[in-house]
């Protein structure tokens, strides 16, 4: 027995040494008709939730790729989809497009056969969550803040500046504490979140980014959430549960995505939302493709449909993200304006730790807590240990 | 010269009654076949297949299954967060279950033994009516009737409650800041949930006590107590078991009732769910989907004991 899994072992090694790593696609085919995503929820609207958000009509008409989306909440979720297999294109976040990389889940993406790679924001052509080696895998969908979402009639005329609201107990400005009122992602990357109000307020830990910890900066940052435990009565794992609970369970403030507050907003709900002092963590997200995908036609078309100034700008004003094609931010071929993009913080690129997979060889300092410690220490905050 | 009789030509039907009377093993294996398959490749091969990635691990920074055998995974159930989740799930389970039995027998027997006709058949429909609307919107329902800002919330107060509803949530490990986000809410939704599979068999084992062996047990000058005690309730026991059986184990599986209702903390299920579905851990994953199986089967085993199966 332990021989055959032996040489079953040689074999596939033996395989992968033969098989070129680094397979692209090298010229489009006919469309074949379809295309599958994995998308987070609100980033592919076919106009059903409001009709003047609508950006795949269009490109069906035009391609004849039918489009079906199968939507994940966490990264989390979307690595496992895609681990899974069946899907062409993910709209991966920083904490899930590297291990898509390493887990050689998705290819390199040839940017030649995509001719609005041009038109990218040259911040984000190279950025690391999707660019290994030099080699591309995926294409810049787009990059926004988690902003911390507040409810106005609770905070009157004194908006919180700081992350403090949902990390320290605290009188909130309407005079009651903030025990049970606030909320937090209920997912392990809210660690970092954690870890960047450390970086503000406990200097001398020394932590540079919130993704690469050491074991005391992660034991500190450990710390800091099992004091939030006490202040959070349940964490947002679902955009729309979320939503309930601010509407009914008395949550009035809480980490949160532009989308919420603009879904609340248009329902006549008073929250606002604000990128504290402390800086925000953020997620810049990219279209990668399955390594096995079943319409690389259809993904490539739809990859350099997602780069058009129409859909980057529609899209910026749904989701409340920024475009990365900063044209669609001025000319005006959607509904963003540049007072919009600069709302959506546009211009507070440097200020966003973008969600990267925290790994155990990490630049700033050697030695890091890896990933999969993050999701069951989380697990374990949540269960109040 | 004898002449043979002349019969018409027998068709398929004909040759396949006559296999079957000559052969009537045939027609059991015909018949039992396709359930065996279903057992045996779909229901105990996926159950194999299960078991099997629970020995495997995963690669800490890709998330990708490794196929080699290895027992760490279930190494990991017994870190102190995992065993919290298993603890938790238990605890709710058992709650839940005597919780059931406690509010079930009454009513189980009331229909067992006092109402007839009409009132039998709003009882059958006050069981089952809950049963045939869709589990989510219940659960959905729950969590606003919970939400602090829910009915229960402002019924106590408007009738000046609202200091009991406030100790109630006050009680620490349990309690919460509302209803609807504390243990005390999930234990709620699940029992109204699981309640009639608690009721059904324990009235059904309610109904077949003699009512001569109760006759007996006054004409010996038991008191209604003394015949509930030493008759009823041994004879019941089969049916409260059974009930049990149904209560503790959707508890235990369950993922979405603690999802929407509750303090975030994991149960056994949302572990399985969170590990296998959104965290690629398939073998960990696994390893907790073997607890329950091994619970149940101590369980089953102590119930069948008690004669459980007797009642079903």
């Amino acid at each position: 027995m332990k021989s055959i899994r032996l040489m079953g072992t040689t074999a596939v090694a033996v395989a992968m040494a033969v098989t070129p790593a680094l397979a692209q696609v090298a010229s489009l085919g006919t469309p074949e008709g379809q295309v599958s995503i994995v998308a987070w929820p609100g980033y592919i609207e076919r106009g059903e939730t409001m009709a003047e958000f609508d950006w795949v009509t269009k490109f069906e008409e035009a391609t004849g790729c039918q489009v079906v989306v199968k939507t994940a909440n966490t990264s989390d979720e979307m690595v496992a989809l895609m681990n899974e297999g069946g899907f062409d294109l993910v709209t991966a976040s920083g904490d899930a497009s590297l291990r898509l990389v390493a887990g050689k889940r998705v290819q390199p993406v040839n940017i030649d056969l995509i001719p609005s790679w041009a038109n990218v924001d040259d911040r984000l052509k190279n950025a690391p969550w999707h660019t290994v080696d030099g080699v591309h895998y995926g294409v810049p969908y787009q990059w926004g803040p988690n902003v911390l979402m507040y409810n106005t009639e609770a905070f009157g005329d004194t908006p919180p500046t700081s992350w403090s609201v949902v990390f320290e107990e605290q009188t909130l400005p309407d005079g009651s504490s903030n025990v049970g009122r606030v909320q937090a992602y209920d997912g392990p990357i809210h660690i970092a979140d954690a870890a960047q109000y450390l970086m503000a307020h406990q200097p001398e830990l020394g932590i540079t980014s919130p993704y690469e910890l050491n074991e005391t900066q992660y034991a500190a940052a450990l710390d800091l959430l099992r004091a939030q435990r006490k202040l959070v009565g349940r964490y947002w794992h679902d955009a729309f549960i979320q939503m309930d609970d601010f509407k009914n369970e008395g949550v009035v403030a809480s980490g949160s995505w532009p989308f919420q507050v603009g879904l609340l907003q248009s329902e006549g709900f008073p929250v606002s939302s604000v990128i504290p002092e402390e800086g925000a963590t953020g997620w810049a997200d990219t279209t990668m493709m399955h390594v096995d995908a079943p319409h690389p036609t259809c993904s490539y078309l739809w990859m350099e449909h997602t780069l058009s100034s129409n859909l980057q700008a529609d899209l910026s004003v749904w989701f409340g993200a920024n475009p990365v094609v900063l044209s669609a931010c001025t000319d005006g071929s959607g509904m963003q304006t540049a007072e919009g993009c600069t709302a959506n913080g546009l211009d507070d690129f440097e200020k966003i730790n973008f969600w990267t997979t925290p790994v155990s060889q990490c630049e700033s300092q050697g030695e890091c807590v890896p990933y999969y410690r993050w999701v069951s220490d989380y697990i374990g905050v949540i269960g109040g240990r | 010269m004898s002449r043979s009789a002349i019969l018409p030509n027998r068709g398929l039907a004909d040759r396949l009654s006559a296999l079957f009377w000559r052969r009537p093993r045939v027609l059991l294996l015909l018949l039992i076949t396709p359930p065996l398959l279903w057992l045996g490749v779909v229901y105990l091969g996926s159950l194999g297949a299960l078991l099997l990635q629970s020995f495997y691990s995963i690669d800490e920074f890709s998330g990708v299954v490794v196929e080699e055998f290895t027992l760490k995974t279930y190494g990991e159930l017994f870190r102190a967060a995992n065993m919290d989740i298993i603890l938790r799930t238990l605890t709710m389970s058992a709650s839940v279950t005597l919780a059931s039995a406690v509010i079930g027998f009454p009513v189980a027997y009331f229909a067992a033994r006092f109402a007839r006709g009409r009132w039998k058949a709003v009882f059958y429909l006050g069981i089952m009516l809950p049963l045939w609307s869709s589990y989510l919107v219940k659960v959905y329902a729950w969590k606003l009737i919970l939400a602090k800002e829910g009915i229960i919330t402002w019924a106590a107060d408007s009738v000046g409650l609202g200091f009991l509803l406030d100790a109630v949530l006050a009680l620490p490990g349990v309690g919460g800041n509302s209803l609807s986000t504390s243990f005390i809410g999930t234990w709620l939704v699940f029992v109204y949930v699981w309640l009639p599979y608690m009721i059904l068999p324990m009235q059904a084992s309610l109904e077949r006590v003699p009512v001569s062996m109760l006759e007996a047990s006054s004409d010996l000058g038991a008191t209604r107590g003394q015949t509930f005690r030493s008759v009823i309730l041994p004879l019941a026991m089969p049916g409260v078991i059974a009930g049990s059986i149904f209560t503790f184990s959707l508890t235990m599986g369950d993922y979405i009732i603690p999802q929407i209702v509750g303090t975030s903390a994991r149960f056994i299920g949302q572990a399985v769910y969170q590990l296998q579905g959104t965290a690629g851990n398939i073998p960990l994953a696994a390893a907790f989907a073997v607890v329950p199986i091994l619970i149940m089967l101590v369980y089953l085993s102590l119930a069948k004991r008690g004669g459980a199966f007797d009642a079903l």
